[in-house]
């Protein structure tokens, strides 16, 4: 997961809950034992993170097939 | 997890790696097949080099070979077999040279060698080379034995000096004239470390050595060993007539060396000694098909072909080989190896400890079908071993959690509160006999099964009913499990029924309790339509009136079921539809790509499954399954249901229907089963509805097919909107307005785009991944 997963650009979400805007951080995001350390956007008042559906069905679901066939 | 044993016993069960038939008939196993192949391509060196793999004097043998390989090609059972000898003959005379033999280092033992004709010099050649410091010697006063006696045209005197020549270069001492009497052998092996006798036709004497009733030298059958230790014997002294062979002498001269290796190296003469010599492959070759084509012409058989001619000739080899399954099997053809190549890949896939497993996909991609076994000669089916090997991947925890966990998940619900329902007839405590309409069949095709139920109940009597999953998608994840604990349910749910008779409408699950529950009487509900007659319709299909003819696709489930596919064509003439059968189908149906969830483990190659299937007619296709129709009518091909036809007014119209999505499968069943207990048990539904089911969706077509696509269910995006709205954890859009959400009900985190309207929720996104999110908060 080293590649950038930070969207370029105007980011459109904030958090609903906490109203302000979301801040770039590194989230740990795991499956099947491993972990890894993600640029996201995240709330830094309450933590939600965004996580694009590009991200989803792109570079996780690779990451996501490799481990499962670790 | 399967053993080496048991490897090599299934390895062994495909062929495909068996020789050829030309190859295998040949004494030495010249490989035919490569060589053609490379005159074929216009290779003439290549063609050579594969000849002097195993031929010690090609240009010799490629002039005289009696050619025990052509009579057998299977090429003749479409046209005549292949001119191998003349191929032969075209790569010694248009390849260039072979490289000079390489000769191992001297291993400082002494082998004599007595006969200087084929037999002798192939054993003193292989010896030669292997390091053996060898001693040739000649009766006459040149090598080459009965060579001599062909023909200048056949065999010119010098291509044979020159290939001798290249021979005896190896040899440590030649001599010529030097004839063995027979009283001399004992001295002469003293003198070496190991002996081949190979004296040629007729051998003046027998060497004192042990013979046969027919008075020839008695050898060992594959040692070649004689009576005198340490002495071998070979060739044509031991055979008679029509019996003696060049090619056999070759063959024997090569045998006896390799005898002559082990007795020196004082390892056994015997072990896994198999196939040498002439023998009979158990390679299938299907020439059916094949279009007939005769041998090109050979003018003058010692002159032989033209280059041209020759790969003329050499296209016409058909490169034998089984495949007979890969052939059939869009899977076993979609990864580009055979079954004894895949048996290997599995194999090593359960046996790693560190690494990557690159056969997982491969193992979840079987359809689980059969077919490749009925297809095999040998009857080797992928099926069991691929089952096999998913309930290892459990055992082990190494199956890929997403392979199996879509349709696991969906028979979770089928066995859960909304849908499972075990009754005895209506007003009665136990019933012998019990419908079990499958899930599939009522997420499909709920008002069916009504009619399906009220129709066994009229024709049996008091039939109980029974709406659950039969366990498939668990035995086809490998979950023994989850597997033994529905079948347990099932089981104890029989016995509150009293019930020893199922009616079945599903293939899957007819196969499922036949190999599961042995106690349980089992009828296909096909087989009650054909034996009882179809209910009277109310409209009747006008008399005299054409119905079009249609092809039977067979449910995989149902391979072996004869008396079902049997009972399914009575209904379809007794509707007055003709039948025309599909290239595949009885014991050779093909799977839909559903079976062995194919379709969720691979969906590119599901979907060549699917389409090649429905490509197979031109003709509407008729079914009695629900997950095949649905399959086949998704992808635009008319097919109907046995119960459309039976059933439906105007069937013709519900050919191109698509099938129910994933969720509303759900939904079909949750309402068929309230419908069910209203009507028949007038009950109303009981059970508590969870605070999501409440929240009410609005899902535009393109979006929905973009959840069925994405395999996210209507509850899923329920659960993150109930999530979202109850603790507020969600994002907003301020330019669109749109909200985002997401949550992990299980394993699998959903994340919805939406918007409220009212008092419903508008769907504009959803996706999902099953990577965990270590987020600050957590609710």
């Amino acid at each position: 997961m080293n590649e950038p997963t930070l969207p370029s650009g105007q980011v459109p979400w904030i958090c609903a809950a906490c109203s302000i805007p979301l801040q770039p951080a590194k989230v740990s995001i795991a499956y099947l034992g491993s972990a890894f350390p993600v640029d996201l956007l995240r709330c830094p008042q309450c933590g939600q993170v965004w996580i694009p559906e590009e991200l989803a069905l792109g570079r996780m679901a690779e990451v996501e097939k490799t481990l499962e066939d670790k | 997890m399967i053993g080496q044993d048991e490897l090599r016993r299934l390895e062994y069960q495909c062929i495909q790696d068996c020789a050829p038939i030309c190859s295998a008939s040949c004494p030495i196993h010249v490989d035919v097949r490569a060589m053609a192949a490379a005159v074929a391509a216009g290779d003439f060196h290549a063609g050579l080099k594969v000849l002097a793999r195993t031929l010690p004097f090609p240009r010799t043998i490629s002039r005289i070979c009696d050619a025990p390989c052509q009579p057998v090609c299977k090429r003749q059972e479409a046209g005549d077999p292949i001119e191998i000898r003349a191929l032969e003959l075209a790569c010694t005379e248009y390849g260039s040279a072979p490289d000079k033999p390489h000769v191992l280092p001297k291993r400082g033992k002494t082998v004599a060698v007595v006969g200087g004709g084929l037999s002798g010099l192939t054993a003193a050649f292989d010896l030669a080379r292997k390091g053996y410091t060898v001693s040739v010697y000649e009766a006459q006063d040149r090598f080459g034995g009965r060579l001599l006696d062909f023909p200048e045209a056949v065999l010119p005197r010098r291509i044979l000096c020159d290939e001798l020549a290249i021979v005896e270069s190896v040899f440590a001492e030649i001599s010529l004239n030097a004839g063995l009497q027979p009283e001399n052998l004992a001295a002469l092996r003293r003198e070496c470390d190991a002996l081949y006798l190979a004296v040629g036709w007729p051998p003046e004497s027998t060497f004192g050595l042990s013979v046969t009733e027919s008075g020839r030298i008695a050898v060992h059958p594959v040692t070649f060993e004689t009576s005198m230790e340490g002495v071998f014997a070979g060739g044509d002294m031991l055979r008679s007539g029509a019996e003696r062979s060049p090619i056999r002498a070759i063959s024997d001269g090569r045998r006896a060396a390799i005898s002559i290796d082990r007795y020196l190296q004082k390892v056994s003469l015997t072990a896994s000694r198999i196939n040498e010599g002439s023998y009979v492959t158990r390679l299938y070759t299907n020439t059916a098909g094949i279009p007939p084509q005769p041998a090109i012409p050979l003018a003058n058989p010692h002159a032989g072909y033209s280059r041209e001619e020759a790969i003329a000739e050499a296209e016409r080899c058909i490169q034998c080989e089984c495949m007979e399954c890969v052939k059939t099997c869009e899977y076993l053809r979609a990864y580009g190896r055979y079954p004894r190549k895949y048996l290997r890949e599995i194999y090593n896939n359960l046996s790693i400890v560190k690494g990557e497993r690159n056969s997982n996909q491969f193992i979840n991609s079987c359809s689980l079908c059969g077919l490749c076994g009925e297809i095999c000669p040998e009857d080797l089916d992928m099926g069991p071993i691929i089952k096999n090997a998913r309930r290892v991947m459990v055992e082990q925890g190494r199956m890929p959690p997403s392979a199996h966990d879509f349709a696991l998940r969906d028979m979770e619900f089928s066995n859960g509160d909304k849908f499972a329902l075990a009754r005895p007839y209506r007003g009665c405590t136990s019933s012998d006999t019990v419908f079990f309409p499958g899930c599939q069949l009522a997420g499909s095709s709920p008002g069916h099964v009504m009619q399906a139920y009220a129709y066994v109940c009229e024709q049996l009597g008091n039939a109980g009913l029974m709406l659950r999953c039969c366990g498939a998608p668990a035995d086809w994840a490998g979950r023994t499990d989850l597997f033994q604990a529905a079948l347990a349910e099932m089981r104890a749910d029989l016995e509150k029924l009293g019930a020893r008779r199922l009616v079945v409408a599903c293939s899957t699950c007819y196969q499922m309790f036949k190999a599961n529950l042995p106690e349980i009487e089992l009828v296909s509900l096909w087989e009650v339509y054909a034996e009882h007659g179809l209910p009277q319709r109310s409209e009747s299909v006008a008399p005299g009136l054409a119905l079009p003819a249609m092809c039977v696709h067979d449910p995989c489930t149902t391979r072996y079921e004869a008396r079902i596919q049997a009972s399914a064509r009575t209904i379809i003439r007794q509707l007055g539809y003709a039948i025309e059968e599909l290239p595949l189908s009885r014991e050779r149906t093909e799977c839909c790509s559903y079976g062995g969830v194919m379709w969720l483990a691979n969906r590119p190659l599901a979907e060549e499954v699917v389409q090649r299937r429905i490509a197979e007619s031109s003709l509407d296709y008729v079914t009695y399954c629900a997950m095949c129709r649905d399959f086949f009518a998704n992808r635009g091909k008319p097919t109907l249901h046995l119960l459309d036809l039976i059933y439906e007014p105007d069937p013709g119209a519900r050919g191109e229907r698509p099938g129910p999505g994933f969720s509303q499968r759900h939904e079909n069943r949750a309402h068929l089963k309230r419908r069910l207990l209203k009507e028949v048990w007038g009950e109303e539904m009981t059970g508590t509805q969870d605070a999501y089911e409440a929240i009410r969706l609005l899902i535009a077509p393109d979006v929905q097919a973009r959840l069925e696509e994405r395999l996210i269910l209507v509850e899923d995006i329920q659960r993150v909107i109930e999530y979202a709205e109850r603790t507020g954890r969600k994002l907003l859009n301020s330019a669109t307005g749109h909200l985002l959400a997401h949550y992990q009900p299980t394993a699998v985190t959903y994340w919805v785009e939406y918007a409220a309207e009212g008092d419903a929720f508008v769907i504009h996104n959803a996706y999902s991944h099953r990577m965990e999110i270590a987020e600050g908060v957590r609710a």
